[in-house]
């Protein structure tokens, strides 16, 4: 619950020492099933999947009219469903939540780049794609660049040295494969 | 030989499950088979078996067996192990593992890698999971890679540095040299996590602070240059040109400004120029906008500049889309204290957010609205925030309601709007009123003293229908107990008075006392409201009497013990009662103050007070000023309570024991500044039970201490007696000493903890 701050002190919002890093990254199904999490502090396994249980129960029960925003703790959560996805971003209660949308919106436009019109059964068969994606776009919770191109070649690239690479390994059953051929049968 | 199946096959698999039972079968198995194939220490399959794990631990199932696995592929060189074994690592593994530690010298060798996108998994794993052991190991790295001209690995780089500095702030300094040219970068990449690392260093250092804040006018011109160059389809959104950097640059602005005259005036245009021309048809320009009144409100701008800030959030809380209506009223929550006017333009429109269906919405909303109300307004105001405590949700019953008893309080242009206000909460949310609330309203209420006749007769009618709300009929019980014959009497000015017999009014309170509904507390409000009627009421003494008599044998203690307590007034000191159970003087509103400590032992509180005057003007004592000296005096005597408690507790609890015959050594209970206390113990003659602790008191400053008083407090079971010091002047330079007998009895010998 939120901590009720009355009367306001005046503040200007600024707190000692303040990060605006992202605090962890969900994407789940309408149906609560979890298609990735990326935590960028360090949580004990039990106690993610309890955040995660409990988030994915909030947001699912949130009316359609409501804002994008869930005061959690001392956290703030900002989502959006894409189709079948919901996409959630949780940040520092002084982060500007209407770039953190954006942020969202850009991580799904780099998937849509990556896999040509995304949908959910490509995160779903391609979860590590989608990971190499968020990795590219986003390190300790903060943006790392900000172009659509870059980072979807980058992954393309990488895509390329795996193919190179296996392709000289499996260059010999090619050839193997190629000698019955020869012979006619 | 047998040849892992595919991640994706796995995956098909897995889906068709028609049941949780069937799934974790399903994955049982792979589980299984995939031990044996670590155990066979396959090379070819581990990458594809380290996969399939990861996408079982997402689904729930544990995976810890796989984290050395993370490791060797980590190690290998071929390119797609690497990439799994890092995101294997990064989703199984963390600092809370010892195992984790393993990485730092792949990370190290992959970090100098010929390849970039190797270069560039150890970067982001190091910048997502290191530890702090890895961050120190490997920060030099970092830093080699922070001067590359790879703008590709520069701005990985970058961001490994932040996790670094969050990680281990010490090494904040050593990546100062190579942010020198970090700005001059064209790569927006590069220009963003630059500026991410420029506003880390800022915050968390005021030196950093200070050196950076010459970048001021190149972050204008960066961001100036944003805003006027044309089209760039790498970077646009909606048109406007890389709003992920403008706001970092706004930020990092902020940050520089923020207390400084010079920087403000510097950033003092781009500001306006943002304000005005960003577009605001789409989520993105708003965005920008937010950032850019939180920084205008955060820096030292000028009053054009904040009216500008304060008018676009303005703006914002007119907007259709939610998201900008949640900002603004946060924002607006932000500089209601210090624009105060400014915001009050905006009062009717933050009103109607209290009817917004979303709940965080409405929270800002009441926030805001109780900081705008004012002498001028209060009346408006609590009629519509009474209006919103009726139909709210519960949970902001609680936080409404104090909300409007503190404005109510503050504001109210009459006594008799401020008892109906109350009235009105009581009624309409009486459940969810905070139990302090009670007593300041009692408070309240005796203290209009024109009021009592109007406000006993709106209590009264209004739990006549319904006396469930506990805070309500507490408050009620209590009024009624006090003016219950200004009830009968019908001596009700402010409106007409109604007609009710003591009887009836008895009826009530007695129906409080029996219901399931009443909580304990409540009840002893009522009983005890029937026993200030007797003084009150004329005809109904008898009833009275019967209905205390009853509860003395109440299961409820308390209740018992206050009836027994009647009665007995009602039997033995009838003569007593009139006075005992008189009106209620005016209240004096408590307030905390003066320098007593109170010392807390085993449940008891006594206060301690060691006073001391203050030395003559131009006599400075040795060793810190007389105010020092008495704080740390009160502080230092519940260590030395405890200390003498614990001694006698030893003492007391084996009179066989050696201690008997030997006796306890003395001791110096307290020695600190220039202040020392010496206990000496021996038991009496007269009685076994009782130890004599004879405390002496001398005092080696410069100064006579004045004033000197000891006192003590024991537990519960033991018994203390003070005896007369022999003075109350310690004089200075050891020259003298105050003796006081202390005689503490331990009647049942039994031993005490320890810790006493």
């Amino acid at each position: 619950t939120v901590r009720v701050s009355w009367p306001c002190g005046g503040c200007s919002g600024r707190l000692r020492q303040q990060t605006w890093k992202i605090h962890f990254i969900l994407l789940f199904s309408r149906q609560g099933k979890l298609r990735l999490q990326k935590w960028y502090t360090t949580l004990p396994d039990k106690e993610k999947k309890k955040i995660v249980r409990e988030i994915v129960q909030i947001i699912l029960a949130r009316h359609q009219k409501t804002s994008s925003f869930v005061d959690w703790k001392d956290l703030k959560l900002v989502y959006k469903r894409y189709a079948s996805l919901y996409f959630c971003c949780a940040i520092e209660d002084q982060d500007n939540e209407l770039l953190t949308l954006e942020v969202v919106h850009r991580y799904v436009e780099l998937l849509d780049r990556y896999f040509g019109n995304v949908c959910e059964l490509d995160i779903i068969f391609n979860f590590e794609k989608a990971y190499f994606i968020l990795d590219e776009f986003i390190i300790g919770g903060e943006v790392q660049d900000t172009s659509k191109r870059s980072a979807v070649k980058a992954i393309e690239d990488s895509d390329m040295l795996q193919e190179v690479r296996l392709r000289k390994t499996k260059g010999k059953h090619l050839i193997f494969l190629h000698l019955p051929c020869l012979t006619g049968a | 030989m047998y040849v892992p199946g595919r991640l994706r096959e796995l995956i098909r698999t897995i889906r068709t499950a028609r049941t949780q039972a069937e799934e974790r079968e399903m994955i049982q198995k792979e589980c299984a088979a995939i031990r044996s194939s670590f155990r066979e220490e396959d090379n070819t399959y581990r990458c594809r078996n380290v996969a399939k794990l990861l996408y079982m631990h997402m689904l729930g199932y544990p995976a810890h067996f796989g984290q050395l696995e993370c490791l060797k592929l980590i190690a290998s060189q071929k390119f797609t192990d690497k990439r799994i074994g890092y995101l294997g690592a990064m989703l199984l593994l963390d600092e809370r593992q010892d195992v984790h530690l393993l990485m730092t010298n792949c990370i190290k060798n992959d970090l100098n890698h010929s390849t970039q996108y190797v270069q560039g998994l150890a970067l982001c794993t190091l910048g997502c999971m290191g530890s702090s052991e890895m961050c120190r190991d490997l920060a030099g790295e970092v830093e080699k890679l922070l001067k590359t001209s790879n703008s590709y690995l520069r701005k990985k780089a970058a961001l490994c540095a932040v996790h670094v500095i969050r990680k281990v702030p010490e090494l904040m300094e050593m990546f100062l040299p190579a942010t020198k040219n970090l700005l001059n970068e064209k790569n927006h990449g590069v220009l963003h996590t630059s500026v991410v690392l420029l506003t880390e260093m800022c915050e968390r250092s005021p030196d950093m602070l200070a050196h950076f804040r010459k970048l001021v006018p190149q972050l204008v011109r960066i961001l100036k240059n944003l805003i006027m160059s044309g089209y760039s389809p790498e970077h646009d959104v909606s048109g406007i040109s890389d709003p992920f950097l403008q706001v970092r640059i706004l930020r990092l602005l902020r940050i520089l400004g923020r207390n400084d005259d010079d920087s403000s005036e510097a950033m003092n245009d781009i500001l306006a120029q943002v304000a005005t021309n960003t577009e605001t048809s789409k989520n993105v320009g708003n965005a920008i906008l937010y950032e850019t009144v939180l920084t205008i409100m955060d820096i030292k701008s000028e009053s054009g500049l904040r009216v500008l800030a304060i008018n676009i959030l303005g703006r914002f809380l007119l907007n259709n889309d939610k998201n900008i209506r949640y900002v603004a009223l946060t924002s607006l929550l932000k500089t209601v204290q210090t624009d105060h006017n400014a915001v009050q333009r905006h009062r009717s429109t933050i009103v109607d957010c209290l009817k917004d269906l979303d709940v965080s919405i409405k929270r800002r909303a009441m926030e805001l609205s109780f900081a705008l109300v004012n002498g001028n307004n209060v009346r408006g105001m609590m009629k519509e925030l009474l209006y919103f405590l009726d139909s709210c949700e519960p949970e902001f019953k609680a936080d409404c309601a104090s909300g409007i008893f503190l404005a109510a309080e503050k504001y109210a242009p009459s006594k008799r709007w401020h008892i109906d206000t109350i009235m009105r909460v009581l009624t309409t949310a009486g459940s969810y009123v905070r139990d302090d609330a009670v007593p300041n309203l009692i408070q309240l209420i005796t203290n209009s003293v024109e009021m009592h006749a109007y406000t006993v007769q709106r209590l009264y009618k209004a739990i006549l229908g319904d006396y469930s709300q506990q805070p309500l009929v507490q408050v009620a019980s209590w009024c009624i107990g006090e003016y219950g014959d200004l009830l009968v009497s019908g001596q009700c000015e402010e409106e007409e008075p109604i007609q009710v017999t003591e009887d009836e009014v008895l009826d009530i309170l007695e129906s409080i006392l029996i219901s399931n509904m009443s909580a304990s507390v409540t009840r002893g409000y009522a009983l005890t409201a029937i026993m200030k009627l007797s003084t009150r009421f004329t005809c109904t003494v008898n009833r009275i009497k019967k209905v205390v008599s009853i509860y003395g044998s109440s299961i409820d203690v308390e209740l018992q013990q206050r009836a027994v307590e009647y009665n007995a007034l009602f039997k033995k000191y009838d003569h007593m009662r009139p006075a005992l159970l008189e009106r209620m003087p005016v209240m004096e509103k408590v307030t905390t103050n003066g320098p007593t400590e109170i010392v807390q032992t085993n449940g008891e509180t006594e206060p301690a007070v060691l006073e001391t005057k203050p030395p003559p003007s131009g006599l400075q004592p040795a060793g810190g000023s007389m105010l020092n000296l008495q704080k740390s005096l009160c502080l230092d005597v519940m260590e030395m309570t405890s200390v003498m408690l614990r001694m006698v507790s030893r003492f007391c609890k084996s009179p066989d024991h050696y201690f008997f015959s030997a006796g306890i050594p003395s001791i110096t209970a307290y020695n600190k500044n220039g202040l020392k206390i010496d206990f000496t113990f021996e038991r009496s003659n007269t009685n076994p039970s009782v130890t004599v602790i004879t405390i002496q008191a001398s005092n080696s400053t410069e100064l006579d201490m004045t004033d000197f008083v000891f006192q003590a407090a024991v537990p519960k079971t033991f018994q203390l007696q003070l005896l007369s010091p022999s003075s109350s002047v310690i004089p200075a330079f050891n020259s003298g000493t105050i003796t006081q007998v202390i005689k503490v009895l331990n009647p049942q010998k039994v031993s005490d903890s320890e810790n006493s």
